[in-house]
């Protein structure tokens, strides 16, 4: 049976499955039930400074896209830190780690970019006796414009700050949470580990608009007729958040630093390509915010499962495993060659490889063959661009299979060669490094 | 003597107000919004799409599927009845079973196909609640255009002709329009008078007159239409019914199947139709199918259908079977009726003989087989009477009994276009077909009018 105990900067959880600061974990109530249904940590929704806290809007707070059958596939938000008293939360918080202790507690903060407001609430939050503290530097809205969140997060120098001050005030373990508005992610977390963070963890919310009400010309969600950005997450953004996971962990600059994996994880399989991308454990929100705590046990299971089934013991056989390859397209293998492959008997006969095809690529699927419809790749057309794999709508029917080095490609002509070979030592490469003479 | 339900004989209000009304509501609710977009969602927007080469009017189902699904109901409508100016019966009365559903790759896929003629009917009854008309008449062209009959195959040609410019004028021998969509259909398929909706919301064009109660052959002349106009659309019907050829079928009891079905769609208090307690339908297709539920439905304890061949040689579509049998009628096959035995004149029993096959030829086994029937419907086919278009003038041609028309539509007769169950074709007597073979014999006519 496989092992899918969580050590995260020393943080132990029985599980790598944490939510992550939000509204689900905005209160005891919320956090037990996470607990109870089997979730191995939660990040406290963040906590902002002492005083009055911050106000919501009063309309609503989330936007949405839907796919088939009104699936959600994105999601919004203009939802600000916690609202609720600095004193209850963090009392609430003393708690809920007291009637778990097994679970992992971290508290996300927020609070102005200043020294002293840090150095005043990192001795509250140790009080509680949570496993670490997350640095919101991600939150797209609201905060941001107040100098917070975001704010902070696109300016490097003020990361390295931040987490200085943290590390010096605290002896929790600090992780530093990344957002994904900014142009090259390697640099908030070079400069966060330059802080001497313990761990980064992203992908924070996009800057969003989810859509326009054609009624009243408002974006949604409105709010009296407006609408300001939201924090955009849910299955839409896993793979922009996989791409910033996987630059963070080739970077050599970063190579190393442990990363809690968040953005539109929904299912087992998604963790999983987290985890194999580099991230030492992720984070979950929309999906549950979708479907309720339960989906957790889904996740449990399903890891559980596929590590069994390919022999992997421990988290640690997998963390990473993917994250080596990588590459640049530069590096790609130009002499791999695969053409597509249409299973006649899984074939359904839409027709949608075809169109595609067609209209849009290459022309190398028939759509009619001696009178009959029938929908077959012809070789000497398929480059093997894969967009017919991506339209077909059964899972399986449509596969790309590389040619043997030493066949023929029907298309090029050309034998397919054995070695490796990629751009930058192509011919048609202008800046093809040549063997010195 | 057993009363109410189980009265002997043929009998009316065998079943209370309440469940007559239950028994005839719709068989196909109609979606509600939520529900059509949901299965608007499962359409795989195919290219090519199979469903749409089944349609024989070659409605362009994914595109209106698709409309559906991003809310634009009317626009979904308006691809329906650019094809199909009836989509809204076809939706209700089409095999679709056998025609875009069979199609349909979520059947090849799942055995579910996407529920196309629901949501054709939710799309059209969207368009006619609100009364859209999508469609307004040419600039008048002076011709004038007379179709007989205002059946599916008239009223499609009709609306064409109209939409031309033409000025179209339909003569129809029976008190209502809708031929078959008003007496042919069993009256779950067509609720709430939707025949007649329909119809008025065909003519709702312009340039279209119906007069009923004119029959040809009885009231006019195919010869006087080809000289008061400058062309003629026969959408006639098929108005003989095929005998028994049994011993003993002008007993009181026996009576034709069409008959039966107009007059049920007809009645205006079910209680007061009366229909056998043992009822057997002699015949295997759609309106075999159709009297033996309604039979059923009426209150006849026992209702069998008696076939002469197999089960899959049947007319009646897996569905139209299946819904016989979810309703409690029997279906027995092999069976070919003999002799209607009467008592007093009226029919008591039929004696049925037992067939096979025998050298690629159906025969009877001599084995035979008695069954108790006080009512005995005939649904052994119809066939064209083509007795009235040859009052006068020239004779039209004629092939297996019907009228021989080309591929456009035209007869033997110079002005004279035909279409639907009066004409030899390929296609089957659908009222679908005969959209398809309105509207493209309304094209024909416009092309030669024009030309």
């Amino acid at each position: 049976m496989a092992d899918i105990r969580n050590n995260f900067v020393g943080i132990k959880s029985p599980n790598p499955f944490w939510l992550a600061s939000a509204p689900p974990t905005d209160k005891a109530y919320n956090v037990e039930r996470a607990f109870k249904a089997g979730w191995g940590g939660v990040v406290w929704k963040t906590l902002g400074e002492e005083g009055p806290p911050v106000v919501n809007v009063n309309g609503p707070r989330y936007g949405a896209i839907w796919g088939a059958d009104r699936r959600l596939l994105g999601l919004n938000n203009i939802e600000l830190i916690t609202d609720r008293d600095l004193q209850t939360n963090l009392r609430e918080m003393k708690q809920v780690k007291k009637n778990w202790p097994d679970r992992a507690l971290i508290a996300s903060i927020m609070v102005p970019c200043v020294e002293d407001s840090w150095k005043a609430i990192l001795p509250l939050v140790e009080e509680t006796e949570a496993d670490g503290i997350e640095l919101n530097f991600g939150c797209p809205h609201g905060m941001s414009e107040r100098g917070m969140g975001a704010a902070v997060g696109q300016v490097p120098e003020y990361i390295e700050m931040v987490v200085r001050w943290c590390k010096q005030y605290t002896r929790m373990p600090v992780i530093t949470k990344l957002t994904p508005n900014i142009t090259d992610i390697r640099k908030p977390a070079r400069a966060a580990r330059s802080g001497g963070t313990d761990a980064v963890s992203l992908i924070n919310t996009i800057n969003s608009i989810t859509s326009v009400n054609l009624d009243s010309f408002s974006p949604e969600p409105s709010i009296d007729g407006k609408g300001s950005h939201g924090g955009y997450c849910g299955p839409a953004v896993k793979p922009i958040a996989l791409n910033m996971v996987a630059e963070i962990a080739r970077d050599p600059e970063t190579h190393g630093l442990p990363i809690s994996g968040i953005g539109g994880i929904t299912t087992w399989r998604d963790a999983a390509e987290f985890l194999a991308l580099g991230a030492g454990n992720v984070q979950v929100c929309t999906a549950a915010m979708t479907y309720g705590f339960k989906i957790v046990q889904e996740m449990i299971a399903g890891l559980e499962n596929w590590m069994d089934e390919k022999g992997h013991r421990s988290l640690d056989d997998i963390i990473g495993r993917a994250t080596p390859n990588v590459s640049d397209w530069q590096y790609l293998n130009l002499n791999y060659v695969a053409k597509a492959h249409i299973d006649q008997d899984a074939c359904i006969k839409c027709g949608r490889c075809h169109i595609a095809c067609e209209d849009t690529s290459h022309q190398a699927i028939t759509s009619m063959v001696d009178g009959v419809r029938h929908f077959e790749v012809m070789e000497d057309e398929c480059v093997g661009c894969n967009l017919c794999v991506n339209v077909c709508p059964v899972d399986g029917c449509i596969t790309m299979v590389p040619l043997a080095a030493g066949t023929l490609d029907q298309r090029t002509g050309k034998t397919v060669e054995p070695v490796y070979a990629n751009w930058t030592t192509h011919p048609n490469n202008p800046m093809a490094k040549v063997a010195a003479e | 003597m057993t009363t109410g339900h189980f009265k002997e004989g043929i009998a009316a209000g065998r079943l209370s107000p309440e469940v007559y009304a239950d028994n005839f509501g719709d068989l196909h609710p109609p979606l509600d919004h939520h529900e059509a977009l949901v299965e608007s969602d499962r359409c795989y927007f195919c290219y090519d799409a199979p469903c749409m080469q089944a349609c024989p009017t070659s409605i362009d189902i994914p595109m209106f599927i698709r409309q559906i699904s991003t809310g634009n109901a009317l626009g979904s409508a308006k691809t329906i009845f650019d094809q199909n100016i009836l989509g809204g019966m076809c939706a209700r009365v089409c095999p679709t079973e056998t025609l875009c559903e069979e199609a349909c790759v979520r059947e090849t896929a799942e055995g579910k196909p996407v529920q196309i003629g629901r949501l054709q009917r939710y799309a059209t009854d969207v368009a006619m609640a609100e009364g859209k008309q999508f469609y307004t008449r040419a600039k008048s062209t002076g011709k004038k255009v007379a179709i007989v009959g205002a059946g599916p195959a008239g009223l499609a040609a009709a609306h064409r002709l109209a939409r031309h410019g033409h000025d179209v004028t339909v003569l129809e021998a029976k008190p209502k329009s809708g031929g078959l969509n008003e007496y042919g259909i069993a009256a779950y398929k067509s609720v709430d008078n939707f025949a007649q909706a329909e119809v008025d919301y065909v003519t709702a064009i312009g340039g279209i007159t119906i007069e009923n109660g004119k029959a040809l052959g009885r009231d006019y002349q195919l010869s006087e239409l080809t000289s008061t106009y400058d062309a003629v659309f026969l959408g006639m019907g098929l108005s003989g019914v095929n005998a028994l050829r049994a011993e003993g079928e002008e007993a009181n009891g026996v009576a034709n199947a069409v008959d039966f079905i107009a007059e049920l769609r007809q009645a205006s208090d079910l209680g007061n139709l009366p229909v056998g307690r043992r009822v057997v339908v002699i015949g295997g297709g759609m309106t075999a199918v159709d009297a033996a539920v309604q039979s059923k439905l009426l209150g006849a304890e026992e209702v069998t259908i008696c076939y002469r061949r197999g089960k899959e040689d049947m007319n009646a579509s897996e569905f139209e079977q299946d819904l016989a049998a979810a309703n409690g009628v029997t279906i027995r096959h092999w069976l070919q009726p003999k002799k209607v035995i009467a008592d007093g004149g009226k029919a008591i029993a039929i004696e049925l003989e037992y067939t096979t096959m025998k050298e690629g030829k159906l025969v009877g086994t001599g084995e035979t087989l008695r069954l108790a029937a006080d009512q005995i419907f005939k649904a052994i086919g119809q066939s064209f009477v083509p007795a009235a278009l040859n009052g006068s003038g020239q004779a039209i041609a004629l092939e297996n009994g019907r009228i021989k028309v080309d591929g456009e539509g035209r007869t033997s007769l110079a002005k004279v276009w035909a279409g639907g169950d009066c004409v030899v074709d390929s296609r089957e007597d659908l009222t679908v077909s005969a959209v398809a073979a309105g509207r493209d014999a309304a094209e024909s006519i416009h092309r030669t009018l024009m030309g």
